[in-house]
């Protein structure tokens, strides 16, 4: 069996002027579909970067991501991100942003009517559909990541991939938010990569955390499996074993094997 | 998270909406319109400009009021123009019409020349906000071009289009463009990488990014650009229209001037004082709406 998502010796650099900094070097992934992989890793060590190269918006120096085997290097619908600051255009309403993306992704194949019952299914799938008309400044953070998450998912991706999707919010909204997550990843089976910060998260959400060692010229540390049934409560795991452990290894690799150095810029 | 609680209660009940939410209707205090607060506030609006005025006429009144002096003070204004002041539409012959008429030609030449100079201005500022080349290719020849004063193309387009109407047009044009492209480039270059991140997810191409993002993300910019084109535009007209001739404001200056009407000069000022102030709130209003939403996110 070919994996969903193959990521080939992967590595990026970037040039300014003389200077080239490496920020990523060989990573090597494999992904299958419908699998929930966390990455995570200390603030600048190219997480981000990984994602961006995944989604397409910046350009592998050498290696290749293929979808299934096929290579891409540009940005498209395929590939749907969630930005960490839901990045929702602010003078179009929740629907009219959604609608930018499925106008764009099935302007072709569905009708208007179609187009029309897709979005509100989408936005009711976040619990959004009471809101289509607000525009983003009238709506609250967790609403507006909501929206953005109900965007990517309206195009129906091969991969959803989530860039610290939670992270500007408050730990109330953003365990709502999660709970939300792993019902949709439930329902749908999407194929997910998120970047993450969050240990907690991590373990909750995902199939196998990627931790990636520290910057400059990042690679991969170690990938942990986390052998845990879904569906998860997060309050029968906050005392189960196997959470604990996955969560001590998570701990360990992030602050005894690879602490978090100042970059020396 | 909160659940809504709103009338759409039963669309939103979706599969994660396991709980019921009642809905707590909220005291609504009734609204009576405020007569008095509302005419506080125009008061305060309206009232201190219009002391300043009369402390300014009679000022101007008593410096002036002596037999021998060069300008004529605000009674005798009165005295001679009250005509131009109290019926700006009247008619008598071609030559002899109401300011309001003439203001009206001279706005028709501004609204073709600065109609003009916004569309190319902002198509202009686009590509050089988009290009990094085509920015250090034509911005340097723009920061030049800007500064050169209105009337010096005067005689260039006389000379281009032998005719004064199109060369005022085209004064008005090479006028209030600058600030337009400008202002537009600068707008562009802001827009925030997020949205340009979107776009590219999105694969929209360059017609769908210029209207869905580039025009809507960068507006605050363009508007501003637009209100100072029309103020440059605006004065660009007065002294364009005295030289070339015609019915507009400019050239009623220069023409009570050649038969010394100074009272009629003193209020094709005002005239032209009001109307560009017009002509600026109602850029600055339009600017407000189409904006709406665009700055604060």
């Amino acid at each position: 069996m070919t994996a969903y998502l193959k990521l080939d010796h992967i590595g990026k650099s970037f040039t300014r002027g003389s200077a080239t900094t490496e920020v990523l070097r060989n990573i090597r992934l494999t992904i299958d579909k419908g699998e929930f992989v966390s990455i995570i890793g200390h603030s600048g060590c190219g997480k981000s970067t990984l994602l961006n190269l995944v989604a397409g918006l910046a350009k592998v120096s050498y290696g290749a991501v293929l979808l299934e085997n096929q290579e891409v290097n540009t940005p498209g619908p395929d590939r749907a991100v969630v930005f960490q600051n839901h990045s929702l255009l602010p003078w179009l309403t929740v629907y009219e942003n959604v609608n930018l993306a499925v106008g764009k992704v099935f302007g072709r194949t569905k009708t208007r009517a179609e187009r029309h019952d897709w979005i509100m299914e989408n936005l009711t799938l976040v619990q959004m559909a009471h809101a289509v008309d607000k525009r983003p400044a009238e709506i609250s953070g967790g609403m507006k990541q909501r929206v953005g998450i109900a965007r990517a998912l309206a195009m129906e991706p091969k991969i959803l991939l989530l860039d610290e999707p939670f992270g500007a919010l408050d730990a109330l909204t953003r365990a709502h938010l999660q709970d939300q997550m792993m019902e949709i990843h439930a329902r749908l089976g999407n194929t997910i990569i998120m970047i993450t910060h969050d240990v907690d998260e991590a373990v909750l959400l995902s199939d196998r955390i990627v931790m990636m060692t520290n910057g400059p010229a990042a690679m991969i540390g170690e990938v942990l499996e986390v052998p845990l049934e879904r569906p998860r409560k997060r309050i029968a795991l906050a005392s189960d074993w196997t959470y604990l452990k996955c969560r001590e290894a998570v701990l360990k690799f992030l602050y005894e094997r690879h602490r978090f150095v100042e970059a020396a810029e | 998270m909160s659940l809504p609680a709103t009338k759409s209660d039963v669309i939103v009940a979706g599969p994660f909406n396991k709980r019921s939410a009642s809905v707590v209707p909220l005291a609504v205090k009734p609204r009576h319109f405020d007569v008095r607060g509302l005419a506080v506030r125009i008061a305060q609006a309206v009232l201190p400009p219009l002391v300043v005025l009369a402390i300014i006429l009679s000022l101007w009144q008593i410096a002036f009021s002596n037999p021998g002096s060069s300008l004529p003070p605000p009674s005798e204004v009165w005295a001679q123009s009250s005509e131009l002041i109290v019926s700006p539409f009247f008619e008598y012959g071609s030559q002899d019409i109401g300011l309001g008429w003439r203001v009206l030609v001279s706005l028709e030449r501004v609204a073709y020349g600065f109609g003009l100079a916004a569309v190319i201005g902002v198509l202009m500022g686009a590509l050089i906000g988009q290009s990094v080349w085509a920015m250090r290719g034509l911005d340097p020849i723009f920061q030049v071009l800007r500064t050169v004063p209105p009337l010096a193309w005067l005689p260039l387009s006389l000379a281009a289009f032998l005719d004064s109407r199109p060369s005022a047009i085209f004064v008005i044009f090479i006028t209030s463009i600058w600030p337009v492209i400008i202002n537009t480039a600068v707008g562009i270059r802001n827009i925030p990488q997020d949205y340009r991140n979107v776009a590219q997810v999105l694969q929209l191409n360059h017609v769908e990014f210029f209207y869905k993002i580039m025009v809507r993300a960068a507006a605050p910019y363009i508007f501003s650009g637009l209100r100072i084109g029309v103020g440059l535009s605006w004065l660009a007209i007065v002294a364009a229209e005295m030289l070339t001739g015609g019915v507009g404001i400019g050239f009623f200056i220069w023409d009570a001037w050649n038969s010394s009407r100074l009272t009629d000069i003193i209020v094709a000022l005002v005239y032209i004082g009001l109307v560009g102030f017009m002509l600026d709130k109602l850029v600055s209003f339009l600017g407000a709406v189409v904006t709406r939403g665009t700055a604060s996110n």
